[in-house]
């Protein structure tokens, strides 16, 4: 290395050059694919609502996905404060971006903000699931919450009761492997099969209790050996959007019979 | 352009002889965080193996116009680079493993391994000669990785690769796993194994005490 690059100019030429075609090379790789990216997003996302709804079971190809969400699935975007099916154009509607617009969205105080998403959507997308005949089956719902170090986000399907629960799939959370990063194992997820989300005075009656303390065969959840807080975290996350800024609203009028109506 | 057998070292040499993880003890973090399953750590391999490889080469080529005062910049600004390039790759054609591997993908640009390279190496040596040193030392952490990863998979889950080797007990088989092999300290151990097997073999690595 000689000392001639060590000039104020020479080292501004090098330094500008060099972030120009970095720039340019990473700014490329990421326009280029980004449609790969975002039909592998798409492709998973409706994987993981066919498999909550139990509609999907094991491994399928993208296309055999793709067929069976655009046959038995139809996407709708609800208010969420009145629990009013919209007429809003769900491939118009960016729901995660959503979080961030302060149109679309409200700012939460920290006595609301149970489940730590610091902010509530006025809109969400909620998934109508029909079986061959076309009757409706169930309805898939997005919900998402902090756990110990990161936001967990899951679909949870209901029957057409608004109550029971058919199955839920977390399909995006950062916990620790092996311990909280237990909520995907399919085994511990599986406990939600069956349990009724309310009890008869339509209050939140589904809770994860201590691991191996699960006595109430309609509504406990055995918690997770060495993961409380991520634990914790899925408890307020269902105490979050089956209530009042959640989807509670909607709920209650699916208990009502919207659903059967429309 | 260097001899036959000076390419053998440099590029075999990080394998066993002056293995970047066993000796050096760099980039430890990802091989604690990626290694309880062999296919996620199969996958951090290679984006490693690309990243300095590649970072190795162009500093290379590079490195008699970097002023000495931005060179560490200037290496970060390429290395950065890269891994953003395997980070975009993968979310485009490994959508899964990407999810799993998450942020370690983007923590490879603080691997270690990576800066001291092109620090150490790339920065006095041919574009030819850095490529290799990269390739090997890539080598020789990936082996750590998938030995680590092996262990911790068969030991902790009961399979290799995701294919089930000893059958569960809760799912109806004999095995009971041992959940501290997927926790990270156990990682530690392993690779402290490793380190303690490798220097009985080659005692010269043992340091002075």
């Amino acid at each position: 290395m000689s000392s001639k690059n060590d000039t104020i100019s020479k080292t501004l030429i090098v330094v500008i050059s060099l972030c120009l075609v970095c720039a340019f090379v990473v700014s490329t790789a990421a326009v280029q694919l980004r449609p790969l990216q975002q039909a592998n997003m798409l492709l998973d996302a409706q994987t993981n609502i066919l498999r909550s709804a139990r509609v999907l079971d094991g491994a399928a190809s993208a296309a055999q996905v793709r067929e069976l969400f655009d046959k038995r699935v139809e996407e709708r975007i609800i208010n969420l404060s009145t629990g009013e099916f919209t007429d809003k154009d769900p491939m118009q509607f960016d729901y995660r971006a959503s979080w961030r617009d302060p149109e679309l969205s409200t700012q939460l105080s920290k006595q609301q903000d149970v489940a730590s998403i610091r902010r509530a959507p006025h809109y969400a997308p909620v998934y109508l699931v029909r079986d061959e005949a076309g009757e409706l089956k169930s309805i898939v719902l997005p919900i998402h919450g902090y756990g110990l170090w990161s936001t967990m986000h899951a679909f949870i399907a209901l029957e057409t009761d608004g109550n029971t629960i058919i199955g839920m799939n977390y399909y995006e959370q950062g916990e620790t492997p092996g311990l909280g990063g237990e909520i995907e194992n399919p085994r511990w997820i599986g406990q939600f099969e069956g349990k009724k989300l309310f009890d008869d005075q339509g209050n939140l009656a589904l809770s994860v209790v201590r691991p191996g303390n699960a006595s109430d065969p309609n509504h406990e959840i055995d918690g997770l050996s060495g993961a409380t807080l991520t634990a914790n975290g899925v408890q307020n996350t269902f105490t979050f959007w089956m209530g009042d800024k959640g989807f509670g609203p909607f709920l209650s009028k699916v208990h009502q019979g919207a659903l059967n109506n429309g | 352009m260097a001899n036959a057998k000076e390419i053998k070292t440099v590029l075999f040499g990080p394998v066993f002889a002056n293995n970047p993880i066993a000796l050096q003890v760099l980039g430890v973090c990802s091989a604690l965080a990626v290694t309880t399953q062999m296919a996620t750590a199969l996958v951090m391999c290679f984006a490693l193996t690309f990243v300095l490889t590649f970072s190795n080469l162009f500093i290379s080529i590079i490195r008699n116009h970097i002023p000495s005062s931005v060179r560490i910049i200037v290496q970060m600004t390429i290395i950065a680079s890269l891994v953003i390039i395997v980070d975009q790759i993968l979310k485009a054609f490994a959508y899964e493993v990407s999810k799993e591997l998450s942020v370690f993908v983007g923590l490879i640009i603080t691997n270690c391994i990576v800066m001291g390279r092109a620090e150490a190496y790339a920065m006095k040596s041919t574009p030819g000669m850095s490529f290799l040193d990269g390739l090997g030392n890539a080598m020789g952490y990936s082996l750590v990785l998938l030995v680590v990863a092996f262990i911790r998979e068969l030991g902790g889950a009961g399979s290799v690769f995701g294919v089930e080797i000893l059958p569960l007990v809760s799912e109806g088989g004999w095995y009971q796993p041992m959940g501290m092999l997927l926790l990270a300290p156990s990682a530690f151990m392993i690779i402290a194994f490793f380190i303690w097997v490798l220097r009985t073999f080659r005692p010269e690595q043992v340091e002075q005490a």
